[in-house]
């Protein structure tokens, strides 16, 4: 609007050396635009390359394996002209025989079986012991794979090489959920004696909103002295809150187990102060109570930090026109106080949460059986199963699981009603 | 992919581009880790003057396979069990090893006669025989001490926390060999559905008493904390406290669980020509000896087991403590590996869900 009557009035503005105004400016914005994105490019490309690349890769294990895939051409090559349902003939066998002799020259049948394994239990030995047979064996193959072992003639077998064919695969999605696919190639849910991924993230919800509760419901009296009492007293309560926040997290966890496990400290003082008998010890670690106990201690500063800071800027003038308003001192802190601090409220609790639901070393440490979480299992498949897909397809479950919360945070609270400091 | 990873690892300094003159290796630890390092990696270094870096792992095949699957590999020799040196080697992420390169014994016999049975595989060579035993702390079991694992099992006979290893490998085979399945029979009986039931009810019987240990090093500290009165456990663990360190300590040697500890060179070793020579140095006669000197492993050579005498206090006797003394393997249960290879996805996945429930 402005620029449509000056241009009427007087023409367009013109800088000193009689380029339009417009067009300069826009040059010498662009220039400093330019300046701070290669200020911040350094960080950007740390952020991109040391965290939005690895882990956009290993989300996308969750959907890609080519374990099988790569080593059995001859079988894709036929699966790819035989659609599903065609009959297994003597030419199955012939691809799958030529992909055995040359997984045994390249040591790669035990990769491929793995892959198969993950799908139907029992039969990484398949694909080991045919391919050292394979070079030797003598048409009809069909009948000679048969002879090896019964299992090359069942259908479920075929089913799952057929899937995993294809590098791209939900089939550790559907094992997150405690799925698999039946004979038939339907999604059915696994024996109950086998379900145990949907039942463990319940239970990480759980305990991860548990602890939240239990770190607000502890920090924000803390928060409030720190934030009321004068400077000197509040610097040194300060520092009771910082010191343990400073240290290791696993001297605080492993400090935890001296304290609580049944020959430890807490125990051996309410059995000295005849509290409870020698033969009545509490177990108050290795299960669930030993995870939340923990996890708390390591968490609260992350809720006392922001509320804090939040709870300092609250003028004590508000509650005090309130009072004198006629407002019962609960009336006051209930309704000047309280909602003064939700931000800090919302960012803590909402700190702690996020924290709490990839936690695994503690709940490791000190979580027995019943006090394991989805991150415990993720690190599972990690390290020691190596399944990584499947790791891959849990810990996507998780962020989303996250960031839902976070969504739903975002439309009750507000985002930009967060205050961290 | 793999490509992509190597980059980005490369980038963010992850790279392992160790110096030439040096090992890394990957061992499990505690008084097994020390027991190496005196017998194998100290006269190494004195003789040919590589250094050693020796590094701690829960189960060194985990950080292998995680290596060689990001493709930047810095190990250049760890120690696996049986199965996983088989497994591995079958997915084709070891060197192979020529039983030819290893040393003779000192009277001549080649070393492919002189190994015990299995010690010599594709692609990995053991360094000794260990069992997985049950121990207790004498001071918490009355008169009558346990010796069978059916006394494990018994809390009312032995009232106490008792400690196991939170995985299916063993803790299964355990619970089949209380419930009376022969030694011999185990892995017929856990191939079925019905066996796994079975090991995960009689495991029941004592859920709510079992305090779960993960690394090597944790039954002996959970027997000498008084948390538990009976664990399972790595034999020259408990040696090393009930010896080296004076515990109380006494040994079950029913139903021990036996495996063998085997040397492998991941494939991509950035030192392979060193780590070989370090294999095969390792695993002379002397050595294998040596090291019996300082934990209660038994060599996995048969030339080895004249040369083992007393433990490094200069008094103890070694032969009542190693699990290949014939006193103590009366029914041992020997390691499946194929079997463990089949079955280990299936079978962890209904233990975790076990240990959930």
């Amino acid at each position: 609007m402005t620029d449509a009557t000056t241009d009427l009035a007087t023409g367009p503005i013109t800088t000193n050396d009689g380029r339009p105004l417009k067009e300069a400016l826009a040059a010498s914005l662009a220039v400093r635009r330019r300046r701070a994105f290669l200020l911040v490019a350094p960080l950007f490309l740390f952020i991109l390359i040391s965290f939005i690349i690895p882990i956009g890769q290993m989300l996308g294990k969750s959907i890609y394996n080519d374990g099988f895939s790569s080593h059995a051409p001859a079988l894709a090559a036929w699966f790819d002209a035989h659609p599903a349902g065609s009959a297994i003939d003597e030419s199955a066998y012939v691809a799958l025989r030529d992909d055995l002799v040359a997984m045994k020259k390249d040591k790669t049948a035990g990769e491929a079986g793995t892959r198969i394994n993950y799908d139907i239990s029992g039969t990484r030995s398949l694909f080991t012991a045919a391919a050292r047979g394979a070079e030797k064996m003598q048409p009809p193959y069909m009948d000679a794979f048969l002879k090896l072992d019964k299992k090359w003639g069942d259908p479920n077998v075929w089913r799952a090489m057929r899937s995993a064919s294809s590098p791209f695969t939900m089939d550790f999605y559907l094992a997150a959920n405690d799925l698999k696919r039946n004979e038939d190639g339907k999604i059915v849910s696994v024996g109950e004696g086998q379900a145990v991924y949907k039942k463990l993230m319940l239970r990480t919800l759980v305990l991860s909103l548990e602890i939240t509760a239990i770190c607000l419901l502890i920090g924000f009296p803390i928060a409030h002295l720190l934030a009321t009492l004068p400077m000197r007293k509040a610097m040194l309560l300060m520092i009771f809150v910082l010191l343990p926040f400073w240290t290791s997290l696993l001297v605080r966890t492993t400090a935890w187990m001296v304290l609580l496990q049944q020959q430890g400290v807490l125990n051996d003082l309410m059995v000295w102060l005849g509290i409870i008998g020698d033969d009545g010890r509490v177990q108050m670690i290795y299960n669930q109570m030993g995870t939340i106990i923990a996890m708390t201690h390591i968490l609260l500063p992350f809720t006392i930090l922001p509320l804090y800071s939040v709870m300092k800027t609250i003028p004590p003038s508000y509650v005090r026109a309130a009072r004198s308003l006629g407002a019962t001192s609960w009336t006051a802190f209930r309704r000047v106080y309280v909602p003064q601090t939700l931000p800090g409220v919302g960012a803590g609790g909402l700190l702690v949460f996020i924290l709490a639901m990839g936690y695994y070393i503690t709940p490791a440490l000190v979580g027995g059986a019943d006090g394991q979480m989805i991150s415990n299992l993720i690190a599972f498949h990690m390290q020691k199963s190596l399944n990584w897909s499947l790791a891959a397809a849990l810990a996507a479950q998780l962020l989303a699981v996250v960031l839902i919360f976070f969504w739903i945070y975002d439309r009750l609270v507000g985002i930009d009603k967060m205050k961290l400091g | 992919m793999k490509k992509l990873l190597i980059v980005t690892t490369a980038l963010v300094g992850v790279s392992a581009a160790a110096q030439a003159q040096e090992l890394n290796v990957v061992s499990w630890g505690g008084a097994y880790t020390v027991s190496q390092v005196e017998a194998y990696h100290k006269p190494f270094t004195a003789q040919t003057g590589i250094k050693i870096n020796s590094i701690d792992a829960d189960n060194p095949a985990a950080p292998v396979k995680a290596q060689s699957e990001a493709g930047n590999v810095s190990i250049d020799l760890a120690d696996v069990e049986l199965s996983d040196a088989i497994k591995m080697c079958d997915e084709g992420l070891l060197e192979p090893i020529d039983p030819a390169t290893l040393p003779a014994a000192p009277d001549g016999t080649p070393a492919t006669e002189d190994f015990v049975p299995g010690a010599i595989q594709d692609c990995a060579v053991a360094n000794i025989v260990w069992a997985t035993v049950i121990a207790y702390d004498k001071t918490k079991v009355g008169d009558t001490p346990p010796t069978t694992v059916a006394d494990f099992f018994d809390t009312k006979k032995y009232p106490g926390k008792r400690g196991l290893l939170k995985a299916a490998k063993r803790t299964l085979e355990l619970a089949l060999y209380a419930d009376g399945v022969p030694a011999d029979q185990i892995y017929e009986v856990l191939g079925t559905p019905e066996g796994v039931d079975r090991a995960l009810k009689k495991l029941d019987t004592i859920k709510s008493d079992i305090v779960w240990w993960e690394a090597g090093a944790q039954p002996p500290q959970l027997l000498a904390d008084g948390e538990v009165v009976m664990t399972n456990g790595y034999n020259g663990r408990f040696f090393a406290a009930e010896v080296g360190e004076g515990k109380p300590f006494g040994t079950v040697w029913d139903g021990s669980y036996m495996d063998y500890d085997l040397w492998v060179i991941p494939k991509d070793a950035p030192h392979k020509e060193d780590a070989k020579k370090f294999l095969a140095f390792s695993t002379d006669t002397q050595r294998l000896a040596d090291q019996a000197k300082w934990i209660s492993y038994g060599p996995a050579r048969k030339s080895s087991n004249a040369l083992v005498g007393l433990y490094q206090d200069g008094k103890t006797e070694m032969a009542p403590y190693m699990p290949t003394n014939p006193d103590n393997m009366k029914s041992p249960i020997w390691t499946d590996p194929t079997f463990w290879a089949d079955h280990d996805t299936e079978l962890n996945e209904k233990f975790n869900a076990w240990l959930a429930g």
